[in-house]
């Protein structure tokens, strides 16, 4: 995620659990999210075209994995 | 990104949009050309016929958004994913305000602006998986100073730079740029409607004495649209020869 997003942020500063957006999370902002939703298609085959679905999933780096591990593509 | 481009540009049976399609044509040999076409195809028929297999008609009508999203995948299954787009299909409804229809200023408005809308949104699919992409909205001049009788196509074209300008701002980390250029008088396209005298009053108003020659375009849609021009986005370049 850090280098896909050219994030300041390194790899290891990520939680897990932790918010991605908002003032409490790591600084994305919408455009952030669109190419999160772009990487997830490209690399876990994981098509998000609801928002309010893609607003749950990209909370945070877990729920982006259970997202993934749901569909099956894990 | 691979080397080769497919490239799709509206309004190709113009005389802009066929020197436009010409210049891509004549310099990259790797490049693929895609010709939105409406009916009216001649222009670009003879194009494709000369450049066969790297030039192809391509039917669209640029305010249904069923043909943008059929057009879009039909250039990915024969070529591969969009890379460049050229949105250069428009029309003029010229009419002083107080007499203009609804209907002129919808229909302008949907030609225009609306379709600009919807091509950058069909493309925006194969570019943003790809993570490269070129978008070069036609504006005009009109938009940056408005003559009388344009206020459907002024605020048409107005709406095409603010468009841009947001949209790149949108994609600026994503490989993709976009751009408008806004050119005052085409040698070749004619306002509808104006007298030669209209016509040399015109040329003489113009610090460069002449209208710009579609090949003038040409060269900065080529350019805009290349590798090298990686970090020009958000721009709405006056191509005018000086006219203000």
């Amino acid at each position: 995620m850090a280098s896909e997003l050219m994030l300041e942020v390194a790899a290891g500063d990520i939680t897990d659990d932790g918010p991605l957006f908002g003032p409490e999370g790591i600084g994305l902002d919408s455009v952030d999210a669109l190419q999160l939703v772009v990487a997830i298609e490209k690399h876990f085959k994981l098509k998000i075209s609801d928002q309010t679905k893609a607003r749950e999933i990209l909370h945070s780096v877990d729920s982006i994995a259970k997202a993934i591990e749901e569909a099956g593509l894990g | 990104m691979s080397d080769q481009r497919r490239i799709l540009i509206t309004g190709a049976n113009g005389v802009l949009g066929c020197v436009v399609a010409r210049h891509f044509l004549e310099r990259d040999p790797d490049c693929r050309v895609f010709l939105g076409v409406r009916e009216k195809r001649d222009d670009a028929e003879a194009l494709a016929s000369c450049h066969a297999g790297r030039a192809f008609l391509c039917p669209l009508e640029v305010t249904r958004a069923d043909d943008w999203q059929e057009a879009v995948a039909r250039i990915e299954a024969e070529a591969g994913p969009l890379s460049v787009l050229v949105n250069n299909a428009g029309c003029h409804d010229d009419a002083l305000l107080a007499h203009m229809t609804g209907g002129q200023w919808a229909r302008v408005l949907d030609a225009n602006l609306n379709a600009v809308f919807l091509g950058c949104q069909a493309a925006l699919q194969p570019m943003l998986r790809e993570r490269w992409g070129r978008i070069i909205n036609i504006a005009s001049l009109s938009a940056l100073h408005p003559p009388a009788g344009q206020t459907n196509y002024a605020a048409a074209k107005a709406g095409v730079i603010g468009l841009t300008q947001s949209l790149a701002k949108e994609t600026a980390r994503l490989g993709i740029t976009v751009n408008a250029l806004c050119p005052g008088h085409i040698e070749g396209a004619p306002p509808a409607g104006w007298s030669v005298e209209q016509l040399q009053a015109a040329r003489r108003q113009t610090p460069m004495r002449r209208f710009a020659r579609p090949e003038e375009i040409a060269a900065v849609v080529f350019f805009l649209a290349s590798r090298e021009a990686s970090y020009m986005t958000g721009a709405a370049l006056k191509l005018d020869g000086a006219l203000v």
